[in-house]
């Protein structure tokens, strides 16, 4: 057993309202340099909807993440034997089309420009090239389902649906979307740091956060075409690719990363759970619909002796341990089963785990009650709005029973929460609720607990990990005495 | 005298120039080492430049560098008439490859908005050079032909002179100006060298082949035990 630390990461898509402010306050401090301009290391897309960068599911065409070969694991199109021919040109690389081009207006026209019988106008400058340009996308072009026809109809993640469910999720009465926030993965197979060429990419150890070295990236440009979320991104003026770093400057002061700690509907958990990096491999290779399962196998109980003591033995701090046990990430994911990876078939185990939305589901009924009275309580999750085969894609790589765990516990939590503050709901069909979602009433308090009242330090347990305490927290600080000294990176030998 | 300065001492400028500078920027502005891609501006016509370009410039340029590490093996190959000419073809060919991806990349950074905005005073420099030096390579192959052979047994004895710091530059003086062109630009390209883009050669991806897939870096040694309990 090889136990480590990882961030993991929590969205509750059932709190999201859509508003972009992680983006902005991501974009504000991160992605507001040149080359720059065009990435959002955070974006919030409207599903169904073709995303960022558009269609950046559809694998065939992007060929990013792993697959299985011959019952072994391996990457799509970016390992040793392709990426090396196809240096010079990568072929499923996205450009910048498929993004879209930044561009700002030529404001000072609005003040020099002559006299005249119009108005004068603004002109769309590209920021790349500092020349007009038509705009013809932009970041959230299809918000909203705007654009529906050429943007959400064309979801990769509809292919599964029967033609007259497709026709009917588009109907006008009928429509419904949900918000999908993304940023990286911080994956525990990471795609792009197995197929970076310069060993630019790597995992941190202490927290798995995944960073790119700047110093050491080549512009082979194989990471952008690794990464099946399209979470890394080229920037062209410096030529070096960049992605999200989780804040980590933050995170190491203790902080949440920007875009949590600025989102408006709490819908972000971050906590760390530890992980058996030896099963990692084993677990990826599983088949299609045993890999939520195996995703959860590898996330090891932080309250187990045996893990403890393995964690100990590795060199994990007990504070480390310690916010292991109270992580919301660990609760979300493992204990309660009600956070799921998205597209868990790239095999990359990613660390952001997304709580499936409910609420176009409630939101179902024609008569104005909260539900219909039947004597199958979970009916509306069958009948939703959102086909539950359209989740499974998103959520479960296609295993429709997990997806529908989650929804028929969050029902039943909220039906028990009902029955406990209004009182339209018996005691019976509540506890019936409970008992046929798997559910204990403790169990249901904890859920509303989290989900509804939990504060800024409920939701974001940031691990001890400060880099200025690392040596303290593990080693002994008078072992450094008369050592390296301070502001040097290697020793200040004399002569050198 | 203009030969002196030429075979005897501009090899060891460029290559003093190519060592120190190349060096020097690797230790202080490591940053600066990329392939500078442009791909992610223009990714159509990238290929029809960047592809035939790298690798008949590749092959090229290996036979170049056997001419010089195996000559003898070069000359007993060349001995047949058939396999000497067989050797020629491929080079020429790949050496109109090569102008061809050159050509392409020209007109692409010339003819798109975005790729040029990302091309610098250097990289212009850089085609130059390079086009003198296929276009003159290409050159000497049609009109002094069995460069293969001739290569062995005149300028690989000059360049293993100039390696070991006795320049005979006898062996160079009587080739036809196309040839001196071709190999006076040749150090001006190394010389020019550590200055632009072309210092992404230096730094390809070899360890890739046999690293671990996965990179995981820590700031302690976690197999020293420090838990004092």
């Amino acid at each position: 057993m090889d136990v480590r630390s990882q961030i993991a990461l929590i969205f509750h898509l059932d709190k999201c309202i859509g508003c972009h402010t992680c983006s902005v306050a991501c974009k504000n401090i991160w992605t507001d340099r040149k080359g720059t301009e065009y990435m959002w290391w955070n974006n919030v897309e409207t599903k169904p909807g073709t995303g960022y960068p558009t269609r950046w599911e559809d694998q065939e065409n992007y060929k990013g993440g792993w697959e299985l070969k011959g019952g072994k694991l391996r990457l799509k199109s970016t390992g040793r034997g392709r990426i090396i021919p196809n240096i010079f040109h990568n072929p499923s690389m996205p450009s910048m089309d498929d993004y879209y081009e930044p561009w700002t207006y030529r404001y000072e026209d609005l003040f020099t420009a002559p006299e005249g019988d119009d108005q004068p106008i603004a002109r769309a400058v590209s920021m790349v090239t500092g020349e007009p340009i038509d705009v013809e996308a932009g970041p959230n072009w299809d918000d909203d389902l705007g654009g529906s026809p050429i943007y959400a109809e064309n979801d990769p993640n509809l292919e599964e649906l029967t033609p007259e469910v497709k026709q009917m999720m588009f109907e006008i009465e009928r429509m419904a979307f949900f918000y999908l926030p993304r940023i990286c993965n911080h994956c525990l197979n990471p795609s792009c740091v197995a197929s970076c060429p310069s060993g630019a990419m790597y995992k941190r150890g202490e927290d798995g956060v995944v960073l790119l070295n700047q110093e050491r990236c080549r512009a082979w440009r194989s990471c952008v075409s690794a990464c099946p979320y399209k979470k890394t991104y080229y920037n062209w003026s410096t030529g070096k690719s960049e992605k999200c770093i989780l804040c980590f400057p933050r995170l190491e002061s203790g902080q949440a990363p920007a875009c949590f700690h600025s989102c408006v509907g709490r819908i972000r958990y971050l906590g760390n759970i530890l992980y058996d990096a030896d099963k990692i491999v084993e677990c990826a290779s599983r088949p299609d619909n045993e890999l939520v399962d195996a995703q959860r196998e590898l996330i090891l109980d932080p309250n187990d002796p045996e893990v403890i003591a393995a964690a100990r033995k590795n060199g994990i701090s007990d504070g480390i341990i310690d916010s292991a046990q109270n992580s919301p990430a660990y609760r979300f994911a493992k204990e309660w089963k009600l956070a799921l990876p998205l597209h868990v078939e790239f095999r990359t185990f990613p660390m952001l785990f997304y709580v499936p939305p409910l609420m176009p589901v409630i939101a179902n009924q024609d008569s104005g009650s909260v539900r219909n009275e039947t004597e199958d309580l979970f009916a509306d999750i069958e009948k939703a709005r959102v086909p539950i085969k359209y989740l499974a894609r998103l959520f479960s790589a296609g295993n429709e029973g997990k997806v529908r765990y989650a929804l028929r516990k969050q029902l039943a939590v909220r039906l028990w929460r009902r029955h406990k503050t209004v009182g339209d709901i018996s005691a019976e069909q509540a506890e019936r609720a409970l008992l046929e979602a798997e559910c204990s009433p403790e169990e249901a308090e904890a859920i509303y607990q989290l989900t509804a009242l939990a504060s800024m330090e409920d939701r974001v347990v940031v691990p001890p990990a400060q880099r200025e305490m690392a040596i303290e927290a593990l080693e002994d600080p008078l072992e450094f005495k008369q050592s390296t000294g301070f502001g040097f990176l290697t020793g200040p030998a004399r002569g050198a | 005298m203009h030969d002196e300065l030429l075979f005897a001492i501009l090899p060891y400028v460029a290559m003093g120039v190519f060592l120190i500078m190349t060096i020097q920027r690797y230790r202080q502005r490591t940053f600066t080492y990329s392939s500078l891609s442009s791909q992610f501006l223009e990714n159509r016509h990238h290929f029809w430049g960047s592809v035939p370009f790298h690798y008949g410039l590749l092959f090229v340029l290996f036979l170049h560098l056997a001419g010089l590490f195996i000559p003898d093996v070069i000359l007993a190959w060349n001995a047949a008439p058939l396999r000497l000419f067989i050797t020629e073809a491929t080079g020429l060919a790949m050496a109109v490859i090569t102008l061809i991806g050159l050509g392409n990349i020209v007109l692409r950074r010339m003819g798109d908005t975005k790729s040029r905005t990302v091309t610098s005073v250097s990289d212009w420099i850089v085609y130059a050079l390079i086009g003198v030096q296929v276009i003159s390579g290409i050159a000497v192959a049609v009109f002094h032909g069995w460069g293969s052979s001739w290569f062995a047994t005149s300028l690989t004895p000059w360049l293993w002179s100039l390696f070991k710091l006795q320049p005979e530059i006898g062996y160079v003086t009587a080739l036809p100006w196309m040839v001196k062109l071709h190999i006076v630009n040749a150090w001006v390209l190394i010389g020019f060298f550590p200055f632009t883009r072309l210092v992404h050669v230096l730094v390809v991806p070899n360890p890739y082949l046999w690293r671990r897939t996965q990179v995981v870096l820590w700031n302690y040694d976690r197999h020293k035990v420090r838990s004092k309990d």
